[in-house]
């Protein structure tokens, strides 16, 4: 029902591309990152968030998405990146995983695109251990490098 | 009827429904091969579980019938529409000994043996409709029903025979069905998916924060219009809330319910006299939860009786009574449901598990020796562990323990266990409520706000330093304690807990928590109301922070975590060993000084022996001083403190102050602007002891010593060690002659307490008497005495101090002296008992400061009158 949702989505936004190719993007300090839309429940805006004492420091704290419990994670701290300026800027992703919701704090959510299989790139060598970690592959395109980030890895925290 | 029966009804009647579509797919494609197996899977499952019930007729029928079917299945036997009709007509047979099983209980009585003999030659491959013909028969002599009279059994048999002949459009008549459906009353219980409780469930927690938001937003906005409907809806919610939740409990007593029965053949097989006892079967819990734990359960009983309790001679050998008892007890706790099992028996032989432990190579010698007995005992849950040295029927095979834990763990919870050799094992198994909907009240601390499940919050005390009167938190050595009637409770910060920042003011609350054997408190900053909550679970990535149960979301949508006071206890490290508690209860010894009520005591180490402890109340403060500030004047150590010079008095021989920052702790006595400090090794404690002092050591320095915390520890003599520090210090300044100084009375009973009082007094520059009762000190005033003040004790066997203040009161020289009532007892109504029997003042014992305060106010407004 979930799945049939979502992928619902893709559909209307790009007919005619494979589903799996489609991926959302979304930025974290300046990075451009994508995620499979396929994985993808929900954009949500700036939403409150309840911190949570002794928690993994990934983990951003809690919000209500109309009347389940969301964990959020933030995304800059998940990749090592500095934390932005107020929390209250951020953007959620939010993903499911074994029936569970997760919220990826995010700083901007770009859109749904088909990303060509041609365009995909191993990780190169030099590419941080933590980064290499939680994604697939880089997608290039002309103007932008895209991680594409492996959802269930970057949700392997704790 | 019995729950056995009651299902086995209910599922048949599943099955038979089934079984009747199945089969008349079946005529209609005989070579179905999905159909047929769940045909004969059908009626195999009726033939089992009559079988198991002893219903001999039903089985009988369904096992001819069954016979039929297994030959279509394996295909030896082509189906035919006769077949059909007579595995038809034997189910019709079963209908109607199930249609009288529900009305009396127990089989109508009635013989099948032509039915079987049909559905037998089926099996043979003789397609014989004459046999067929034959049950209707037999069949219409157990019916009531008027639809098949005696004497048309050719017409019963007729249509079988049509239809053995024909291919028949339509099943035949059936009389039997309609009367198991007339017979049948409606079926008092339904079979409903667990899936679809908990569906409803989660809709119904959706549901109760829905309503939350609403009250929450019909209070803010005070729109009066909704209020009655809202409150209805509020009603409603909370009915079909609980409705809800009933549906998936059940009272822990259907788990145990095989129980006696169980032990009672143990018994006998054992040779063993056993009593069982249940208690709090009412218990309910998650019907999920309790099919879980109901194998464990049986196993852990079945090991108390086999391992646990000895033959009778053994017991009587040891001086019990021959019958052992094993209890059974549930409860509820802070949100978990608590089940003990215990025994009176022979407890776990740590020895032997010791050796097993080290045999089977689970741990080293070493590792061993460094175990506490506890953790030795933990040793039975591991896998094939056993030491029981003969393999009996009922168990010792080593398997059992570690699938009982295995089983609790994987529901959450945890089982714990306490033995004493000759006394007994109890096994307590926790396990926590994973769905449920309780009131918690909505906290916070470090500016955050949490929810904490009421049921475990015993009060909540107001804290702060700005009011007058309310209690302070106050601290030892970090330790925050507050003084809550005669107890001092151990607090926890939550903010420091959940490292937090704390909040800089100085009110707050403290929430009073009574988690197992153990009250706590937590402090707070502040507390806003109570809330029916919705315990969610936390996401996996945060199952590992044990100081949340949950999450959940409030009326004005936000999401909070609950806390587990549990976890709580847990991380605050206060009182996990139930043990030491039991060395506590002070037995009074013969002879000994006692006082009745317990004193708080602060307990340190210093010198050789062990530790030593000192009256809470003596003590003004605790302080670490480094050693490079300990100075030498003359031959006795000082230190530069607050503006004066304070001398310290080691208490242990030959004490060398540290070196450099190093700190050395010690106790700070003081009196106006004097201060005199006692050095000690390290600072340990502070206990509420109810104190049994032996009196005599005979060691200088010490008043005697005592049982605390289960070890005998020396009392200091805090007199001598003040003397100690120059004799400047039993001469205040402004008593400058012994004339000079105000003489009391003091007339209390425990020698303890006079111990405690005089050098204080005495310190404070007051000559002092002491009589242990009223009798001596009448004796004094008929004597002619006079005393400044007379302080008194309340509770003294005899004559108490509130019939001595009524005496003094009625007349003679001490008529109009001061009164001061140091009692134990400070209730409100207890200060009022005391004034009204002549007492000028009533002070808490014993509150040192509030004494001499007291002293200085009744001295004065004398001197003044």
């Amino acid at each position: 029902m979930i799945a049939a949702e979502a992928a619902a989505r893709p559909a209307a936004l790009a007919p005619g591309v494979r589903e799996e190719a489609v991926f959302l993007t979304l930025t974290v300090a300046g990075q451009w990152c994508a995620v499979p839309v396929l994985a993808v429940r929900d954009v949500l805006g700036p939403h409150a968030i309840t911190r949570i004492p002794l928690a993994p420091p990934d983990v951003a704290g809690s919000l209500n998405l109309r009347g389940r419990i969301v964990t959020a994670l933030d995304l800059r701290r998940r990749l090592g990146l500095p934390p932005r300026e107020t929390q209250a800027q951020a953007m959620s992703v939010v993903v499911e995983q074994g029936g569970e919701l997760y919220a990826l704090l995010v700083d901007q959510v770009g859109e749904v695109m088909a990303l060509p299989a041609e365009g995909f790139a191993p990780h190169p060598p030099t590419l941080d251990a933590l980064w290499r970690d939680v994604s697939t592959g880089v997608h290039r395109q002309e103007d932008r490098l895209v991680i594409v980030l492996d959802v269930a890895r970057v949700l392997a925290i704790g | 009827m019995d729950d056995l029966l009651a299902d086995f009804l209910t599922e048949t009647h599943e099955g038979l429904t089934a079984l009747d579509s199945a089969l008349v797919r079946l005529e209609r494609a005989p070579d179905d091969q999905p159909t047929l197996s769940e045909v004969f899977r059908l009626v195999h499952t009726i033939k089992g579980t009559c079988g198991f019930l002893g219903l001999s007729r039903l089985e009988a029928v369904a096992h001819a019938a069954e016979n039929v079917l297994g030959r279509y299945r394996d295909g030896t036997l082509p189906v035919t529409p006769a077949g059909i009709t007579l595995i038809l007509s034997a189910l019709d047979r079963v209908k109607e000994i199930v249609a009288g099983l529900e009305a009396t209980g127990a089989e109508p009585a009635g013989d099948d043996t032509a039915l079987i003999g049909a559905l037998d030659a089926a099996a043979d491959g003789q397609d014989a409709p004459a046999a067929a013909a034959a049950p209707a028969a037999p069949a219409a002599q157990g019916r009531a029903g008027p639809e098949a009279p005696a004497p048309e059994p050719p017409a019963a048999a007729r249509p079988s025979a049509e239809a053995a002949q024909h291919a028949p459009a339509a099943p035949p008549p059936d009389p039997a069905a309609e009367a198991s459906a007339g017979a049948a009353n409606a079926p008092q219980t339904i079979r409903v998916a667990v899936d679809v409780l908990e569906d409803l469930m989660t809709l119904v927690s959706e549901l109760v924060l829905t309503r939350n938001q609403l009250l929450q937003l019909a209070r803010a906005g005070g729109a009066d219009a909704f209020a009655v409907p809202l409150q209805r809806l509020s009603h409603i919610t909370s009915d079909l809330q609980e409705g809800v939740m009933k549906t998936r409990m059940q009272p822990i007593g259907n788990a145990w319910a095989k129980l006696p029965r169980l032990v009672r053949d143990l018994s006998h097989e054992l040779g063993k006299k056993i009593e069982l006892e249940m208690r709090g079967a009412q218990t309910e819990l998650d019907r999920q939860v309790l099919e879980l734990i109901r194998d464990p359960l049986t196993h852990m009983v079945r090991n108390s009786a086999d391992h646990g309790l000895e033959p009778p001679a053994e017991r009587r050998a040891a001086g019990k009574p021959e019958t052992g008892r094993i209890i059974l007890n549930a409860y509820h706790e802070g949100g978990h449901i608590i089940i003990e099992i215990g025994d009176d028996g022979r407890g776990l032989p740590v020895g032997r598990i010791r050796a097993k432990a080290l045999a089977n190579g689970l741990a080293t010698e070493a590792e061993l020796a460094q175990m506490s007995e506890r953790e030795v005992l933990r040793f039975i849950f591991a896998p094939g562990f056993s030491t029981a040295q003969q393999v009996t029927a009922v168990s010792g095979r080593g398997v059992g323990m570690d699938v009982v834990k295995t089983n609790i763990e994987k529901i959450g919870g945890t089982v714990e266990l306490a033995s004493k050799e000759g006394r007994g094992t109890t096994f307590t198994i926790k396990i926590p409520l994973t769905l449920a909907i309780a009131a918690a009240l909505i906290v916070e601390a470090g500016g955050e706000r949490f929810a904490l499940p009421q049921i475990g919050v015993v009060e909540l005390v107001r804290v702060g330093s700005n009011q007058e009167g309310a209690p302070r938190i106050e601290r030892i050595k970090d330790a925050p304690v507050l003084r809550l009637r005669d107890r001092l409770l151990p607090l926890v910060s939550l903010a420091g807990l959940l490292r937090l920042e704390p909040a800089s003011r100085e009110e707050g609350f403290v929430a009073v928590m009574q988690v197992g054997g153990q009250v706590f408190g937590i402090i707070l900053d502040r507390v806003f109301d109570t809330e029916e909550i919705v315990v969610k679970p936390v996401a996996p990535i945060l199952r590992h922070v044990t100081m949340f149960s949950g999450n959940t979301i409030l009326g004005d949508g936000s999401v909070i975590m609950i806390l587990d006071p549990n976890g709580i206890a847990r991380a605050a490290g206060v009182g996990l060993d139930q043990g030491a508690e039991e060395g506590r209860g002070g037995v009074p010894a013969a002879g000994g000084m006692s006082s009745s009520a317990s004193t708080s005591l602060l307990l340190f180490r210093a010198g050789e022996g062990g530790a030593k402890a000192v009256p809470l109340g003596l003590v003004a403060r605790l302080e670490d001083i480094p050693g490079e500030r300990i100075e030498m004047a003359g031959t006795t150590p000082v230190v530069q403190y607050r503006g004066g010079l304070m001398p310290l008095v080691p208490l242990m021989p030959g004490w060398v102050p540290p070196e450099g920052a190093a700190r050395q702790p010690v106790l700070v006595f003081t009196e106006n602007d004097r201060a005199m400090g006692l050095v000690v090794e390290e600072i340990l404690d502070v206990l509420d002891e109810r104190l049994v002092l032996q009196e005599g050591s005979g060691r200088p320095g010490y008043i005697g010593s005592a049982v605390i915390a289960g070890r005998v520890t020396e009392v200091v003599d805090t007199a001598y060690w003040l003397a100690q520090a120059g004799e400047d210090w039993f001469r205040p300044a402004r008593a400058a002659s012994p004339a000079m100084r105000p003489r009391l009375l003091l007339v209390e009973d425990s020698a303890f307490f006079r111990h405690l009082v005089v050098p204080a007094l005495s310190a404070a520059g007051y000559e002092v008497t002491a009589v242990d009762g009223a009798a001596a000190a009448l004796r004094l005033r008929d004597d002619g005495a006079a005393f400044e003040a007379v302080i008194s004790d309340i509770e003294m066997p005899e004559m108490d101090g509130i019939a001595f203040a009524q005496a003094l009161r009625a007349g003679g020289a001490w008529a109009e002296v001061p009164l001061i009532a140091l009692s134990a007892r400070a209730e409100p109504a207890d200060v009022a008992r005391g004034r009204d029997a002549g007492f000028t003042d009533y002070v808490a014992k014993y509150d040192r400061e509030a004494l001499l305060q007291s002293l200085r106010d009744c001295l004065t407004a004398r001197q003044a009158a």
